[in-house]
């Protein structure tokens, strides 16, 4: 858990997901379109990948990818994102965060 | 002096009936005002009159509603003869098949279009009973009643298609549940809330300031969720083809029967990520539809409604029209 709270408020706006993972791409492509440059951690990739998959999970993400986190708290994982993004506050999130300016 | 008052009648019928009674009730009118006697019958003939004239109206009103009502059963009918027959195509191709698995896909994608042809019945019901209620002018507190009925209905349907997808996800993708006109623009098993909105935002005038901006960003964002999804979509499929490309090899030998068993087993975890997509885009309708009735108004809603009703009834109508048309 330590690993992903560190690792979460390193940058505004921080993706973990899995380079197999489709709907991880099509939750990096929202954030690029909105001006976001997330950091984006591919848990595959990662020595301790299982352990932060295991973290995403308690925290209640499922799948455990993508776990999106903004201005290092957890927002959710892909339907939160959509949800969010639809009523206009996943907007207002990353400009809180300063992930982006409008 | 005869006053003959203008009649604020809302009714957009120029019907014959009207002005015979406008007619009479003018001449009684001046026959009324001209005896200075009879005052308290003036006034009781001019109540029933009025009475009267407000009878008139609300039965041309519900007949109106009726024949729309007729109307949209005869379009119905027909649908749900087409249902039949494509029930009955996939029935039989069920029952003279020996293969089991087959037939169970076979049943599932059948059972969800009877399922579907029901909840679009019952949809058609609530919206006619919608329509009725807008068009006898229905208070605000009975059309929300009704309003809120139909977007909870909405509910049930994106439920439905979310098990019928983890039991079959190709049938939902593939439209074929829906009418041919509808499969034009199908996307990701189902219909684009942005398109939707587009369609809408004329029709809703008018609109305060703060409505427009709204559902413009609604109607952006939704654009930018599809978008999102859809290429969510062709990674995936570069994804499939390039696992099962990985899989062609030029020599036979173990290792690459071993290759292609992974490389199958791959593919077959792609498959199953398909229906996350279907899950995905659903819920995306399901909020789009929830959010425009949030910052709409009672009323708003309504014509929201009934708009998007009638213009799926059209591309259904117009499907019809296509499977019947006179081919050489």
């Amino acid at each position: 858990m330590e690993t992903v709270r560190e690792l979460a408020s390193k940058k505004a706006a921080v993706i973990f997901t899995k380079s197999s993972c489709c709907m991880c791409h099509s939750i990096k492509a929202l954030f690029y379109e909105l001006g976001a440059s997330p950091a984006v951690h591919e848990l595959d990739q990662d020595a301790n990948g299982r352990e932060i998959e295991r973290a995403l999970r308690s925290l209640g993400c499922n799948p455990a990818v993508p776990a999106v986190f903004i201005g290092g708290q957890f927002v959710g994982s892909a339907k939160d994102v959509i949800s969010l993004h639809l009523d206009g506050s996943l907007k207002q999130m990353l400009i809180n965060a300063k992930a982006i300016w409008f | 002096m005869a006053d003959a008052s203008p009649r604020t009648d809302t009714s957009t019928d120029a019907d014959t009936e009207d002005k015979n009674l406008r007619f009479k009730n003018n001449q009684l009118q001046i026959m009324a005002t001209s005896d200075g006697s009879d005052k308290s019958r003036d006034q009781k003939t001019l109540r029933r009159l009025a009475q009267n004239r407000e009878a008139a109206r609300k039965s041309r009103l519900r007949k109106k509603a009726y024949v729309q009502q007729l109307e949209s059963s005869r379009m119905k009918l027909t649908q749900l003869e087409q249902e039949l027959q494509r029930a009955r195509q996939q029935g039989i191709f069920v029952s003279s098949s020996g293969d089991q698995s087959q037939s169970a896909s076979g049943n599932g994608a059948l059972a969800f279009d009877v399922e579907y042809a029901r909840w679009l019945e019952e949809h058609n019901r609530r919206i006619n009973e919608l329509r009725g209620a807008v068009n006898s002018h229905a208070g605000d507190g009975e059309l929300r009643i009704i309003v809120e009925g139909i977007v909870a209905h909405w509910d049930d349907i994106f439920r439905i298609k979310g098990d019928a997808a983890k039991a079959d996800v190709f049938h939902i993708l593939s439209g074929m549940w829906k009418t041919p006109a509808e499969r034009c623009f199908l996307w990701l098993g189902g219909f684009r809330s942005s398109e939707l909105l587009k369609l809408l935002i004329s029709q809703l005038e008018p609109l305060t300031e703060q409505q427009v901006l709204a559902i413009n960003n609604l109607q952006q964002s939704s654009q930018q969720a599809e978008d999102a999804l859809s290429q969510g979509m062709e990674a995936l499929q570069q994804s499939l083809a390039e696992t099962l490309a990985g899989s062609l090899s030029s020599s036979g030998s173990s290792g690459n029967v071993a290759n292609y068993m992974g490389q199958m087993a791959m593919a077959m975890g792609k498959l199953g990520t398909l229906e996350g997509f279907i899950r995905q885009a659903d819920n995306l309708r399901q909020q789009t539809l929830q959010q425009m009735h949030r910052i709409l108004t009672t009323r708003q809603s309504a014509r929201a409604l009934l708009a998007i009703s009638d213009y799926f009834s059209r591309l259904r109508a117009l499907s019809s029209l296509w499977l019947a048309r006179p081919r050489e």
